[in-house]
């Protein structure tokens, strides 16, 4: 199971590096949500995956006498996914009003110069 | 000393924003509840300066769940002095505002979104938890997100389509950092960490961390290789925007830098070096980016930049002297560069343009207002005995103490190209005489007198600010001393913090 987890998150973070590194505007997008989702499943991993263990200590026991496992990285992920979702959505939008603006999904066109604001 | 007085800044914006959501279509009634929240958090953080002053440390645990499993809160001197800041800069944007910014970002709910990002930006200066500042940080970007693009044409736009990836980026290599620091230890209470941390025998590991953070915190303050989304994006935004971006946003990160690499990371030789090394190249690439520039906010902006590397130098440095000097630089700028952006709004408004070709002849016509503006410039440059003199002198000693001379060098330089790059954009706007155009229009004498002293006001309260920190520079001397110390020995924060 870690092994799996540790190329996919390898591959998500390159795959995600790869796109941004292109010009298209969708492809930088789609590499930070890859990014993204690499970093989640890295949390999930650094949290010490215990298959089939209880978060919770015994009611007889005052402390962990055996293998636990850790709630936190779970809650983490979970905070972690719902603000990349809001900002993802946002970037969604932006994309598509300055695509509307621009007419070109090419990063290279952004830079209309020096009009005063 | 457990205190729930220290959540109250937050709340106190948090209460505000919702406040103006419901009064969406009320426009006047908008820009007085915004007043009456930002004067509230100012007077709610210079209560809670007050009371961190004499007790020292405050702390809040939240849901009553001791550290390090909860959440906890904590308002040192450090916090304390950047939610007085950050709450004396929103109060000047604020009154600002109401005034400068065009009435359809209003009915988008820019008050709104303001009191969001600086209840962010509170929220970050007073956690304790990292993870935690990973979620106010989301807060403050996500806010800047929609001021920078609400209402926007197309070069708002194009500026922040950089802003938003470069920014996202950064949260990611920030989420990174903290997984694998959670691997390594456990745990996510600052305090907890910095213990923790100092017991990891694989050394290598650790600065690999510290570096990812520095990676994450740097892309968001501008240090050298990874600033080229601020000059890109930050002159696009209307003035009042661009006040809060240039003055709280980028200290934001040098803010959480400074936290992460004497609390819980302590720089080793290597990363000394790191951050040594960055600082000299931001000082340069900022001064010499800044040179060559036709727009004065996109001077200003480089000047950001090449400002950030004097408080990276002084982190790098990492002796009492440097960073008492760092905080004092900090405290100086924050003022400073916010009041940069709101003067520069008023040239838009009386000229109608932020090119230096099409700008000039200001002292003949406004010379109260010119004499005003070289007040903030002069306080930039650093001019004894204004306020960005005194950090220089920290910042030199000891860079000489430690025998840095290259960056001591790069100090020295970039105070002469800052000062360089003042005078030519003095003589150009304000005594050059005024090159003809064909359109002449003049916005700020078209409005009525009231609207003219609402531009005017905060500009002016700034600079007393700022005057004030440089003529009454022992008082913040004994500030930035005081928190220095904490910086240095760490085992009052954790004592504290920990209940110990």
């Amino acid at each position: 199971m870690e092994y799996l987890l540790i190329f996919l998150i390898g591959l998500l973070y390159s795959s995600g590096i790869y796109l941004m590194l292109r010009k298209s505007m969708v492809k930088l997008l789609l590499g930070l949500i890859l990014l993204g989702n690499g970093a989640n499943i890295l949390i999930f991993l650094m949290g010490d995956i215990a298959k089939g263990q209880p978060p919770i200590i015994p009611r007889d026991a005052s402390i962990f006498t055996q293998m636990y496992a850790d709630p936190v990285p779970q809650s983490l992920i979970l905070t972690a996914i719902v603000i990349s979702f809001g900002l993802q959505s946002f970037a969604i939008i932006l994309l598509k009003r300055v695509y509307q603006m621009t007419k070109s999904d090419n990063l290279d066109t952004l830079n209309t110069h020096e009009i005063d604001i | 000393m457990t205190d729930n007085l220290l959540i109250l800044p937050i709340f106190a914006h948090l209460l505000t924003a919702i406040l103006l959501i419901f009064a969406w279509s009320h426009i006047n009634l908008q820009r007085v509840i915004s007043l009456f929240g930002h004067f509230m958090a100012l007077v709610l953080s210079l209560h809670l300066f007050s009371k961190t002053w004499k007790a020292g440390i405050l702390t809040m645990q939240a849901g009553g769940w001791k550290a390090p499993f909860g959440i906890t809160f904590v308002s040192d001197t450090f916090s304390a002095t950047f939610v007085v800041l950050t709450a004396i800069a929103g109060l000047a944007v604020g009154i600002f505002s109401t005034v400068s910014v065009t009435k359809a970002r209003m009915q988008f709910g820019y008050f709104a979104i303001s009191h969001f990002l600086m209840m962010g930006l509170n929220g970050a200066f007073l956690t304790g938890d990292i993870f935690n500042l990973y979620v106010w940080f989301e807060i403050v970007i996500i806010s800047s997100f929609v001021l920078m693009t609400l209402a926007g044409k197309k070069p708002q736009m194009e500026g922040a389509i950089k802003y938003v990836a470069m920014n996202m980026l950064a949260s990611t290599v920030f989420l990174t950092a903290i997984a694998i620091l959670y691997g390594l230890t456990g745990t996510l209470n600052m305090a907890d960490l910095s213990l923790k941390v100092a017991q990891i025998e694989k050394k290598e590991l650790v600065s690999v961390t510290s570096l990812l953070f520095f990676v994450g915190f740097g892309i968001k303050s501008a240090v050298f290789p990874l600033y080229f989304w601020l000059p890109s994006s930050y002159h696009t935004p209307p003035s009042a925007i661009a006040a809060t971006f240039g003055g709280l946003l980028t200290k934001m990160g040098v803010y959480a830098m400074m936290r992460t690499f004497t609390l819980v990371f302590v720089p080793d030789a290597f990363t000394q070096h790191v951050l040594i090394a960055c600082a000299i190249l931001t000082l340069f690439t900022g001064a010499m980016g800044a040179l060559n520039k036709t727009s004065i906010r996109r001077m200003f902006s480089y000047l950001i930049i090449c400002h950030i590397g004097f408080m990276i130098g002084g982190l790098g440095l990492h002796t009492h002297v440097a960073l008492a000097a760092v905080v004092f630089y900090l405290i100086h700028d924050i003022i400073v560069k916010t009041n940069l952006f709101l003067a520069t709004g008023i040239i838009h408004k009386i000229r109608g343009s932020t090119d230096i070709r099409r700008l000039g002849g200001l002292y003949e016509e406004y010379p109260k207002l010119s004499l005003l503006m070289a007040i903030i410039f002069f306080s930039m440059v650093g001019i004894p005995p204004l306020s960005g003199f005194w950090p220089k002198i920290g910042l030199f000693q000891s860079s000489l103490d430690q025998r840095s001379y290259i960056l001591l060098a790069a100090f020295i330089l970039a105070s002469f190209f800052t000062l360089y790059i003042i005078a030519k954009m003095w003589s150009e706007v304000f005594w050059k005489d005024l090159p003809k155009r064909p359109e002449e229009t003049n916005e700020f004498t078209e409005l009525p007198f009231f609207k003219q002293t609402l531009l005017i006001v905060p500009v002016v309260g700034l600079a007393l600010v700022s005057l004030y920190i440089g003529l009454g520079a022992e008082n913040i001397m004994i500030i930035s001393n005081r928190i220095a110390t904490n910086m240095i020995d760490t085992g009052y924060y954790l004592d504290a913090v920990l209940n110990k």
